[in-house]
């Protein structure tokens, strides 16, 4: 049942393919009146998007608001039901599993989501919120034996093993993303999709998360989907980098190729937005702010969809929908004017 | 450059089961005619306690300023009477949050929030009211401003409505705007628009404006001048550049240094400010900073270090600031 598709996005480097993406779409119907329910048109959340994720990999998906960041990840996490596309797991396409092999996989791909607060239930103990994935996915049965695992994650993710006798609202929002990061580990995933996963925390915390996500991807060569609207920490913390916009992934490359040589217009418009922490700096550079907000994904703009607000455009990208092409080694671009 | 606005020894307190919440503990700042002054620093330091304050908004039960002086314009707010503050509230300092959702009513069309704020203030008719309506959402970038005054918030994009809320924070041509985290909900790209658009108006109408954040970035490219605060307090103050390349006190340093920046090298590892933040229902009579502290001594649990001179126009408080600048003159 292993499928292999025909063109690769992935990294240029050697490695076997963890998760392959292929022209997944997300439509959600919007609908018009109270008795009869009737369907006016689609939410175009993710609208064809395509990437490779190789084994021990991290891949910073960013954006703007709305963009589909998060739906696409819950694709992959089969929250959703895809409208179209394939999602490939070690080489196996999730849709094609009955619900029995479904949940085999699903123990090997976890999230870690932006809101510690609302994220754990309050009502548990910590130690309950980490062990409850294992008891359900019967990986650790034995009481005592799940006890002793949920204390030797609280340890990983440095947390002192009492915290397991403690509720969620006695803790900081630090303490708590760190529960979840826990509860993320303990049935010993493959791969993670981090949704925001330190947006929500305090500037002087939001370091010592990344530190913690660094060092278990090293510890448990694990894979990420690293999900951030913070593009100097997606910059830090990853090994590549897709760039959506509505609902698209417009460019995609390793990380410092990205960084140093953005070729879409959308990329260069988001990179130069980010201020640096340095006044200097900020005086020097140039500011060349992006024009318009983001189109409504039900009615999105023809051709290109960034035609709108992009200082490149020409006649034609009202009409074609660019498709990724690779123009260097490992790097995609959707743009026919670079 | 007058002083316009004074802030001395701010004292404003909350209730709480938990205990008091010294949420502002005696801060002092002021800003000069024309001014950006940014006030830094986490979530639960004070930043908007202290806006508050200042607007006389803290609502009584639970919080209350227990002490201090506001001059504005040599005027004390804090004595004023709650008919002079609605005057003053609108009238002469304007405000923008962070979420415009929550200030703008969403039963009322943009064109009513504005006109009615204009007639209110100004005394002027309905017509006028609607001219200046129309230009000043021109001015901040609002196309079509005649089809926009007949919506409502809920029509409108985030980025959208916080050029309303700019729109009516100016109506009145106010001399001081007070920003609480104006971008903080907004995407990096809508941030830049807002900001670029914000530090264009207040340049080019002499508006004095405080501008509060947690994000480094957005302070370095705004601000003349810049107060740190933790846990209450303001613990460094300085001109935008010293503060940036010469940080004085341990916790400005620390989160300077937290914080992958775009425009270097990627680093190996980050440096992040170990352990938690303060819980303000439990300081003692030491440095708050203390627990987070690499530099500390043992007189640092003694005593509130006072803010002192470390340069011309640049202060920090603690005691150990020789010790920091030094250290972070090795490092660069
Ligand atoms: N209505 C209230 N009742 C009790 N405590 C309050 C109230 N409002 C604020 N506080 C407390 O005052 C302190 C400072 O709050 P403030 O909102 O000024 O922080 P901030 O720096 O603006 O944080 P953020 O960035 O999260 O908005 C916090 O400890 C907060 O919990
Ligand atoms: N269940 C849903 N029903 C309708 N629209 C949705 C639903 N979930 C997401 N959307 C829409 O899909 C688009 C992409 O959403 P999302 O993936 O959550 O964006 P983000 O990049 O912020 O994570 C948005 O326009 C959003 O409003
Ligand atoms: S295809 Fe055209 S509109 Fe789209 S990004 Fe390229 S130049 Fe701009
Ligand atoms: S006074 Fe002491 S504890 Fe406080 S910041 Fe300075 S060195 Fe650190
Ligand atoms: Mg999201
Ligand atoms: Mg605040």
């Amino acid at each position: 049942m292993s499928a292999v598709p025909a063109q690769s996005f992935a990294a240029p480097h050697a490695g076997d393919i963890l998760l392959s993406v292929r022209g997944l779409k997300m439509h959600f119907p919007v609908y018009e009146g109270a008795l009869f329910r009737k369907v006016i048109g689609y939410v175009k959340a993710v609208d064809g998007v395509d990437f490779d994720i190789r084994r021990g990999e991290t891949l910073g998906l960013v954006g703007e608001s709305g963009c589909g960041k998060t739906t696409t990840g819950r694709c992959i996490l089969q929250l959703e039901r895809p409208s179209a596309g394939q999602i490939l797991f070690n080489g196996r396409n999730l849709a094609d599993l009955d619900r029995n092999q479904l949940r085999g996989i699903r123990r090997h791909i976890q999230v870690i989501f932006q809101d510690p607060y609302s994220s754990l239930n309050p009502r548990m103990k910590i130690g309950d919120i980490i062990g409850e994935p294992m008891k359900v996915h019967g990986t650790e049965p034995d009481a005592a034996k799940r006890d002793r695992r949920v204390r030797e994650l609280l340890h990983t993710v440095g947390l002192n093993p009492r915290f397991a006798d403690r509720y969620p609202h006695e803790m900081s929002g630090g303490q708590r993303q760190r529960v979840g990061i826990a509860r993320a580990l303990s049935l010993q995933p493959e791969f993670i999709v981090c949704d925001e996963a330190i947006s929500a925390l305090d500037v002087s915390i939001q370091a010592q998360i990344i530190n913690l996500l660094e060092d278990l991807r090293d510890q448990f060569n694990l894979t990420y989907l690293f999900i951030a609207h913070d593009l100097s920490v997606v910059r830090h913390l990853c090994h590549r980098v897709a760039v959506m916009y509505l609902g698209r992934v417009v460019e995609l490359a390793e990380c410092d190729e990205l960084f140093d040589n953005p070729m879409h217009p959308y990329t260069r418009a988001l990179l130069n937005a980010v201020p640096i922490p340095d006044p200097e700096v900020e005086a020097s550079r140039p500011h060349q702010v992006i024009q318009g907000e983001v189109p409504s994904p039900i009615n999105p703009p023809s051709g290109c969809v960034f035609h709108p607000r992009c200082t490149l455009a020409v006649e034609g990208c009202k009409k074609a929908v660019p498709g990724l092409r690779e123009l260097r080694r490992g790097h995609w671009v959707a743009c026919t004017e670079v | 450059m007058a002083t316009l606005l004074e802030v001395d020894n701010l004292q404003t307190q909350f209730l709480t089961s938990a205990g008091i919440v010294k949420a502002v503990d005696g801060i002092s700042y002021d800003v000069e005619e024309g001014e950006t002054v940014a006030i830094v620093g986490e979530s639960g330091c004070g930043k908007s306690v202290g806006a508050l304050s200042i607007m006389r908004l803290i609502p009584w039960p639970p919080g209350r300023i227990i002490g201090g002086a506001v001059r504005f314009q040599g005027k004390d707010l804090v004595k004023l009477s709650d008919a002079e503050m609605r005057h003053v509230r609108g009238k002469e300092i304007g405000m923008v949050f962070q979420e415009p959702m929550t200030s703008l009513n969403p039963v009322l069309t943009i064109g009513l929030q504005i006109t009615e704020t204009v007639r209110h203030h100004l005394g002027v008719t309905q017509e006028e009211a609607d001219k200046r309506a129309i230009e000043l959402l021109g001015l901040v970038g609002i196309s079509e401003p005649e089809r926009r005054l007949k919506q409502y918030p809920h029509h409108l994009s985030g980025g959208m409505r916080q050029r309303v809320m700019i729109a009516l924070a100016l109506s009145c041509e106010p001399k001081l705007i007070i920003a609480d985290e104006p971008t903080t909900a907004l995407d990096v790209t809508i941030q830049a628009q807002i900001l670029e658009l914000m530090k264009g108006l207040t340049r080019r109408l002499g508006v004095a404006l405080i501008v509060i954040t947690h994000n480094l970035g957005v302070v370095a490219r705004y601000a003349d001048r810049v107060n740190v605060m933790y846990a209450g307090k303001i613990v460094e103050r300085g001109r935008a550049h010293d503060i940036y390349h010469r940080p004085s006190h341990p916790y400005t340093l620390a989160l300077l240094k937290s914080v992958p920046r775009m425009d270097q090298p990627r680093k190996a590892k980050l440096d992040p400010v170990e352990g938690q933040p303060p819980d303000l229902t439990r300081l003692d009579e030491g440095c708050s900073f203390r627990p987070r502290c690499r530099f500390k001594v043992e007189h640092c649990e003694r005593e509130f270090p006072p803010l002192n001179s470390v340069a011309p126009g640049h202060v920090a408080a603690c005691f150990e600031t020789a010790r920091v600048v030094r250290l972070e003159k090795v490092a660069s």
